[in-house]
């Protein structure tokens, strides 16, 4: 049902990667290897002992488990195994320990920050209370989501009569806030022409779902490993009825269909049915971005930029010898979905093209939030 | 069904399962008597062993953490007049006057075993109905959740006694202080005075040891005796409270019901429960006279509410994916590292799994209280410690525990600004209860009236749901004052003429109310300035909290003017001075540091205020700083380092 690879879609090339793949896994194997046994003078780098790990949400939520499922996996392939300390500030949705860690972390490699949609979110928005910039961390990592959007049965039967019938009446839809996570789905439904009440105040995703099982919500959004375990025994008992997923973003920058939902269209598709062309203008450039920042990277791992360049490509390195490993995807299936985290360089192109926010879709973005669901920024 | 409910019994019955069951326990016993350590902190110790673990084992060990915290925190409510957690707030009222009167051992023993009740209760409305529950908790809408947030709210008139309209006025501004932060329906902030902190409005916290806490320790200190006032009758005390409990299985069962039933609606928060069946207790009680003042029924309800709750939050957790509570919400952390994925399909799945959370969740409440009982006696006696000597602890502790809220020093500061209303309110008899109420409540109506009004329109408060609940608080609101009418008109009874005696009693007035009822007027009518740029929608609930506070104050004014007035002598220099005195501590905390801060303080206080020996002081203070120090290192916590340090 699943594939577990991140580009799947070109179907030709599909056996010429998976050889590929093999060798590769041999040579990251004889590589392990190799540093297991010539541990002593494999390197010039010395990694500090203890790593800080500044994760700027409460223990439990989303962001803390994605970072405790990573600690082991971390702490096994960095050269010298050290020790990773998790610490978590909660409060102010990411933005206070976000902050904090742009104060005071040292660059010495050994403090790192994990952040997630919502701290990327408030720095693009220039949330007033936000003191830190991307400008000055350094991805490591970063680890994609993609996420489907799916609406109630009494719309229509499949996908096409519902959007139709979006055009026609005004829908409901459970959000945590107008510009939390939900916005690049906010946006997305306004191009699709849909007139959606945008009903806040959820305090997750999983409320906003509950909303939409009691039958308040008429549409409804979740991530793709929510999707899977909460939406899809809905959609197969007739409750729920999908209508696009949000794609994922290939490495020439295009949106391509989501391995998770290969025979689900994208929402570019569905523009592109109904309206004969690819979405533009101001909306769609902020649509883009917010997708790109919140779905493609959703989560980070960060270093203060001043780190030692040795010392970020050791992390990356160890990042690079397990992600492709059959052993870490079966672990990083419930975590992750079927989704290959993003390592080094990679990450680093498109942080720094999704955080920038030019002008004009800036001030598109907050007339549209004031005129079509009242909130301010 | 049957089969699995055995099999996964013989599960729990393994010896490593066992084994971790009981380190899970242990753990959850530790982490609930120190004060601010919850079950939030409690799983952040876990959670980095559980990857990789055996489900089912992992699974006993979280569950013997999660059943044990709200039994254990419990030591702290009634010792020390510290809320535990926020399971435990409604606790602390009755608790702590036990303790004061010298019966701590009677408050414990029956707070154990009514825990103990509650918590298997809990375990068996879980069995029954994680079946059955999801076209239940479906149910639950958002105005019926709105229509629970106000009959939370009606139990103010209850808990206020004859001092109606200072506890209506209290409420309202707990209501206020809860609406600090974002507007859920438009995202404005309010109240937020350009400061960092408080735009995420006031960790509950943080205002629960601030409203009960500080002014419990400025009470005593003025006071300077042993918590107890009375010598402490420890070896009759714990048997006493077991009958008590025994005497009272309609109370016990009802609350745990309570409970168990409000623990399974995802989004009321469990902190309302042991409000709700405190409440009820007050309620249901033919003399309410001791409420307040050490009534053993304070305590029963609240304990035996608070781990069925527990219980109780476990449905959602495991049917939805949504967390009913904060500890619930970490166990869904603990759940995804173990590779679980909770919702429908756990129950389909993984049902011997469900049923073993559930077994054990069981089985760990009866160990949990079982310990607990075995420790009442030795702890209970730290009551008759003159309370000088305890006073730097706890004030430390509660310095500690109000930083774990959002490791901000704000946290210290709303704690002792929440502490100095907390004091004038203890001075003055204003309800802190109401107030504690109304904060906690104050989000969850607002967001719940707006979602309401949004999705379903004026249909919202036609519901079936709906009516029930309103005629629930219809009747809690007229049922109690008739029956205490009827009971007048009869006068043949002794004791009613008696109670009529009391009720006619001179109401009293002192200077703190003079000074509260002025500076709420002028702070409610300074306040809607403030709001004047708030769209309707974000400024509709603050607006209400200033409109019930004014009403409030108004009526109380009227009815000194128009009753019998007594006037009444309140001080509050010396209370005043304490105030004072911690706010030095936090600008110490500011500049040195915390450690440092906390050693040194410790060390002046017993030697200057205490006068105790050197040695006892100096080993009191290292035992202090080596918790401070190796609690710090266990939950990888970082404390204030105080501006010095970056120097």
């Amino acid at each position: 049902m699943i594939t577990l690879t991140r580009k799947p879609l070109n179907a030709l090339k599909l056996p010429v990667a998976r050889t590929a793949y093999k060798k590769a896994l041999i040579v990251i194997a004889c590589s392990t290897l190799g540093a297991v046994s010539l541990n002593a003078q494999s390197s010039d780098v010395t990694v500090p002992d203890t790593i800080h790990w500044t994760i700027p949400f409460g223990v439990g939520g989303g962001t803390d488990v994605w970072a405790r499922f990573f600690t082991t996996w971390m702490r096994d392939h960095i050269q010298g195994n050290p020790t990773l300390v998790i610490d978590n500030v909660p409060g102010g949705g990411s933005i206070n320990g976000s902050n904090l860690f742009a104060m005071r972390a040292a660059s010495d490699g050994s403090q790192w920050i994990g952040t997630s949609a919502s701290t990327q979110y408030p720095a693009m928005l220039q949330d007033r209370r936000v003191r830190y910039s991307y400008d000055d961390w350094t991805p490591i990592l970063a680890t994609p989501t993609g996420g489907v959007v799916y609406a109630q049965p009494s719309l229509g039967d499949n996908a096409e009569e519902v959007l139709s019938a979006l055009t026609e009446q005004r829908v409901k839809f459970a959000v945590q806030s107008h510009t939390g996570l939900e916005l690049p789905v906010l946006i997305a439904l306004d191009l699709l022409g849909a007139d959606v009440q945008a009903v806040s105040g959820m305090r997750s995703r999983g409320e906003g779902r509950l909303a939409f099982e009691r039958g308040e919500a008429d549409i409804d959004f979740q991530t793709t490993s929510a999707y899977f375990s909460s939406v899809a025994p809905l959609v197969e008992s007739g409750r729920a009825v999908p209508l696009f997923s949000l794609g994922v973003l290939s490495e020439s920058g295009d949106i391509i269909r989501d391995p998770a939902f290969p025979d689900l269209p994208t929402f570019n598709e569905v523009y592109e049915t109904l309206h004969g062309e690819a979405p533009s203008g101001p909306a769609a450039e902020a649509y883009r971005k917010f997708f790109a920042s919140g779905f493609t990277l959703q989560k980070l791992i960060l270093l203060p930029s001043d780190t030692p360049e040795a010392l970020i490509q050791e992390y990356r390195e160890a990042a690079r010898r397990f992600v492709d490993t059959e052993a870490f995807k079966d672990a990083a299936m419930a975590q992750l979905g079927p989704y290959t985290p993003v390592v080094g360089e990679v990450v680093e192109q498109h942080l720094q093209e999704a955080m920038s926010l030019d002008d004009t879709t800036r001030q598109w973005l907050v007339e549209w939030l004031l005129e079509q669901h009242g909130a301010r920024i | 069904m049957l089969d699995v409910l055995f099999s996964s019994l013989g599960q729990l019955f393994t010896v490593p399962h066992m084994l971790y069951m009981v380190i899970g326990v242990l753990i959850g016993l530790v982490v609930g008597i120190i004060p601010g350590l919850g079950g939030i902190a409690g799983m952040s110790l876990l959670l980095p062993f559980l990857y990789g673990m055996e489900p089912s084992v992992a699974l006993g060990m979280l569950m013997g953490l999660v059943a044990v915290i709200p039994t254990g925190d419990t030591f702290a409510s009634v010792l020390l007049g510290i809320p535990g957690s926020s399971a435990s707030q409604a606790t602390v009222v009755d608790g702590f006057a036990l303790a004061k009167k010298g019966q701590a051992a009677r408050a414990l023993s029956s707070a154990f075993l009514s825990s103990m009740i509650g918590g298997l209760i809990g375990a068996l409305v879980l069995t029954a109905f994680i079946l059955i529950a999801r076209p239940v908790v479906l149910s639950f809408s958002s105005s019926e959740l709105f229509m629970l947030t106000l009959l939370g709210l009606s139990m103010v008139a209850v808990l206020s006694g004859k001092d109606v309209f200072k506890g209506v006025a209290a409420c309202g501004v707990g209501l206020l202080v809860g609406t600090i932060g974002m507007a859920p329906a438009t995202g404005e902030f309010r109240l937020p005075f350009e400061i960092d902190y408080l735009y995420d409005g006031l960790p509950l916290v943080v205002v629960g040891l601030g409203i009960f806490a500080l002014p419990e320790i400025i009470d005593l200190l003025v006071r300077r005796g042993a918590i107890a006032e009375q010598p402490c009758k420890l070896g009759k005390g714990w048997k006493e409270g077991i009958k008590d409990v025994a005497q009272r299985p309609g109370l016990v069962a009802r609350c745990a019901g309570i409970g168990s039933l409000m623990g399974t609606i995802p989004g009321l928060a469990g902190s309302v429960v042991d409000w709700l069946t405190y409440g009820h207790a007050v309620q249901s009680a033919k003399d309410k006279s001791q409420f307040g003042k050490g009534d053993i029924r304070g305590v029963i309800a609240p304990e035996s509410a608070n781990n069925a709750c527990a219980c109780g939050a476990m449905v959602p957790t495991l049917l939805f994916g949504i967390p009913g509570s904060g500890t619930a919400a970490v166990f869904l952390g603990g759940l995804l590292l173990l590779g679980l994925q909770p919702g429908v399909s756990m129950l389909e799945t993984n049902l011997d799994l469900t049923y073993t959370i559930i077994w054990s969740l069981a089985l760990a409440n009866i160990l949990g209280a079982a310990l607990c009982l075995g420790l009442a006696r030795p702890v209970a006696s730290l009551t008759r410690v003159p309370f000088v000597i305890l006073a730097p602890l706890i004030t430390i502790l509660i310095l500690f525990a109000a930083y774990q809220a959002t490791r901000s020093l704000g946290d210290l500061f709303a704690l002792g600004i929440i502490g100095a209303v907390g004091v004038l309110f203890k001075q003055a008899n204003w309800s802190r209860p109401a107030f504690l109420i109304g904060f906690v409540l104050a989000p969850g109506a607002e967001a719940y009236f707006y979602q309401a009004a949004q999705f379903q329109g004026a249909e919202a408060f036609m519901r079936p749901g709906v009516l029930i609940i309103g005629a629930l608080i219809a009747a809690s609101l007229i049922v109690p004052p008739l029956r205490s009418y009827l009971q007048k008109r009869r006068p043949t009874e002794k004791s009613a003429t008696h109670e009529l005696q009391e009720e006619v009693a001179p109401l009293s007035l002192g200077v703190i109310d003079v000074v509260l009822l002025g500076s709420l007027l002028a702070g409610a009518g300074y306040m809607w300035l403030v709001f004047a740029d708030l769209s309707m929608l974000g400024g509709i609930m603050p607006r209400l909290a200033i409109f019930i506070i004014v009403a409030a104050c108004l009526l109380e004014i009227i009815r000194t003017v128009i009753k019998p007035m007594k006037w009444q002598v309140q001080t509050l220099r010396q209370q005043f001075l304490w105030v004072a005195g911690f706010f030095a501590l936090i600008g110490s905390v500011m500049v040195f540091g915390f450690l440092f801060t906390a050693a040194v303080f410790c060390l002046g206080f017993l030697l200057v205020v205490a006068r105790v020996k050197p040695v006892v002081a100096v080993g009191v203070t290292a035992g202090i700083t080596l918790f401070l120090v190796g609690i710090a290192n266990l939950l990888a916590l970082t404390y204030p380092a105080g501006m010095l340090v970056s120097l």
